[in-house]
């Protein structure tokens, strides 16, 4: 490695995890650089989302570990990963139905502020200006992700595309360093999946390293500095994505060959 | 229908002031019984809107409440009664049980942080009626609680000279016991809902929300759903233990016997019936499970002899049988209370469509 890159953000040293005997994941071994868009791509059942879930304090893993952002992350709970800027999102959508879009990302703004019962008991003036400064970042990540217009709605009844816009805001609410998308794109049309392409690309503009990980390997190629490939739980290769479409393994890995 | 709107204007508040004031006159006429029926309606509002912190809120099904409820009650009665020589003042009192309450909140909280649904509902059932067998065997080797027998002579609240208790001359209007309860009652009602309203819509109202919808999520954004578990429990425990003491207080006799577990189940019933977690829903369904067995009880037995000239089933019977049809048609017919949120209310409306 030459001293000229960037530090990464993200180190997964040998991180292994498995259930009963079956392995998830063996000793991956990865490292996701500041500012870029990292994807992670696999076969069904290749390890993403345990690997996801290890990285986000849903699961301890077996062995190895994590460093984010120059300290080692405390694997045990998933409010202490959102706590030091890891946001994730779902593979299939975990909103809060019940609640308006709005509040959802209302939200997401908890980890960042402060009010506690007596506050909200009081009201004091300090109280009155988060609450302000939280539902107006809340309309911002709105408009920012395009669903100003249904804000007052139950996040239940939103459209399947719009639920998953709103979950990136929701997450985005979290003010992330790093923010991990769990298949965005599954079950999207076309004109959908490039909207998001869209909306992905410009989060990472607007200076948020991310972590995809994805099914569709058209969006993958096209939009990721580099890719990493699972498969049965373990790391084939990790570069960009010209030379990983043309590597063997990951063909065989795909074409079952 | 817009209540909601008519209850903001002014207008609206002026007139339900009034109503509010002249209700316990109004009952009044028809004997002091019916002034206490509505004390205790007001009491179990206050209890109900508690409960609705933990499981409205929080979406912690809590099938144990009522053992909050006996803890302030209790507490009230051993230092405010002869039965330890104690008489200290409410502001002392108050404060204890309430904090003693909160910890048995914690206490119950604690334990159970992983558990949902139905093993948190059988655990905090069970931890209920710990509490009530332990008020009913606490007699012996040193006597705490009096056992079975309960306490009796507990002091009425007071501040100074004035006592809730007995009939005062208030300009030139003789206002009786129950009545006076019910203006202090009042007030710590409106206590409560301010503090519902407040809560429901700031960062910790919505942190609960946000666990009662999806608790993988809400610990994915950050939020430490531990400590906020235990915030809902001891919040709405608190709420209990203030409620029981007024209890303890205001009918100057407890016993085990008044902390069952059929209370805590018309407790939940009040939260549910009304419609969970939306504010003037939780107060409507506390009102009407209070008043309506009353009315009941009153009722059934004249109606069956005007209709058939004899009593043909025991009224107490008779009235729950009523009163349970009553639940189930609501249940039926309202599956989101009778005055469910209005967000609800539309949510419904289109899956109906």
């Amino acid at each position: 490695m030459s001293a000229n890159l960037p530090t990464p953000l993200l180190e997964a040293r040998a991180v292994a995890k498995h259930f009963g005997g079956v392995k998830a994941l063996r000793d991956v071994s990865l490292s996701i650089r500041r500012g870029e868009i990292y994807g992670l791509i696999g076969p069904n059942g290749a390890g993403k989302t345990t690997f996801f879930n290890c990285m986000t304090g849903l699961y301890v893993p077996d062995g190895g570990g994590f460093t984010f952002d120059g300290t080692p992350l405390v694997a045990d709970a998933s409010d202490k990963a959102a706590a030091r800027g890891i946001a994730r999102t779902f593979q299939n959508i975990r909103l809060f139905g019940n609640m308006t879009a709005l509040e959802n990302v209302m939200v997401g703004r908890h980890v960042r502020t402060r009010a506690g019962v007596l506050g909200a008991i009081f009201q004091n003036a300090a109280t009155r200006a988060e609450e302000a400064a939280i539902r107006q970042k809340a309309i911002d990540l709105l408009h920012y992700v395009r669903i100003e217009e249904r804000a007052d709605d139950l996040a239940r009844n939103l459209s399947y595309g719009d639920q998953r816009r709103l979950e990136i805001a929701r997450a985005l609410a979290t003010d992330p360093k790093l923010l991990c998308l769990d298949e965005p794109a599954a079950g999207m049309n076309a004109t959908e999946t490039e909207q998001l392409r869209e909306l992905i690309d410009g989060i990472r503009r607007d200076g948020t390293t991310i972590l995809l990980i994805e099914h569709d390997v058209k969006l993958v190629m096209g939009l990721c500095d580099r890719v990493a490939v699972l498969d049965y739980g373990a790391l084939l290769i990790e570069d960009v994505p010209a030379v990983v479409q043309k590597d063997q393994r990951v063909i065989e890995a795909y074409l079952g060959a | 229908m817009n209540f909601g709107r008519f209850f903001r204007s002014t207008v609206g508040i002026a007139t339900l002031a009034a109503l509010l004031v002249a209700l316990p006159f109004v009952a009044a006429m028809g004997g002091q019984a019916w002034v206490r029926i509505l004390d205790f309606a007001i009491l179990y509002v206050f209890l109900a809107l508690g409960l609705n912190i933990v499981v409205g809120l929080a979406g912690l099904l809590d099938l144990g409440y009522i053992a909050f409820y006996a803890v302030g009650a209790y507490t009230w009665a051993l230092l405010a009664s002869p039965h330890f020589g104690l008489h200290w003042p409410i502001w002392a009192i108050l404060p204890i049980g309430a904090g003693l309450a909160c910890l048995a909140g914690v206490v119950l909280g604690s334990p159970t942080l992983k558990l949902r649904g139905d093993y948190l509902a059988i655990v905090t059932l069970g931890f209920g009626e710990i509490v009530r067998i332990f008020l009913n065997n606490l007699n012996a080797p040193i006597n705490v609680t009096n056992g079975p027998q309960g306490i009796t002579l507990i002091d009425p609240v007071s501040f100074g000279a004035f006592k809730f208790s007995g009939t005062t001359q208030i300009f030139g209007f003789a206002v009786s016991g129950p009545q006076k309860y019910y203006f202090l009652l009042i007030a710590l009602a409106i206590l409560v809902i301010i503090i519902n309203l407040r809560l429901q819509n700031s960062r910790i109202g919505r942190a609960w929300q946000a666990i009662r919808e999806d608790e993988i999520a809400a610990k994915a954004i950050g939020i430490n759903t531990r400590n906020l578990k235990l915030l809902a429990f001891a919040m709405g425990a608190s709420f209990g233990g203030v409620a029981g003491g007024i209890f303890s207080a205001m009918q100057g006799f407890v016993s085990p016997e008044s902390f069952s577990l059929i209370e805590s189940i018309m407790i939940l019933a009040m939260v549910v019936l009304g419609g969970m977690g939306h504010i003037p829903g939780v107060i409507l369904g506390a009102v009407l499970l209070t008043v309506l067995p009353e009315v009941l009880r009153y009722g059934v037995g004249p109606l069956q002899m005007a209709l058939f000239g004899k009593m043909l089933a025991d009224p107490e019977s008779l009235r729950m049988l009523v009163f349970g049809l009553a639940l189930v048609l609501v249940m039926r017919f309202k599956p989101a209370g009778l005055w469910p949120s209005p967000v609800r209310r539309r949510e419904l409306q289109e899956t109906g469509k």
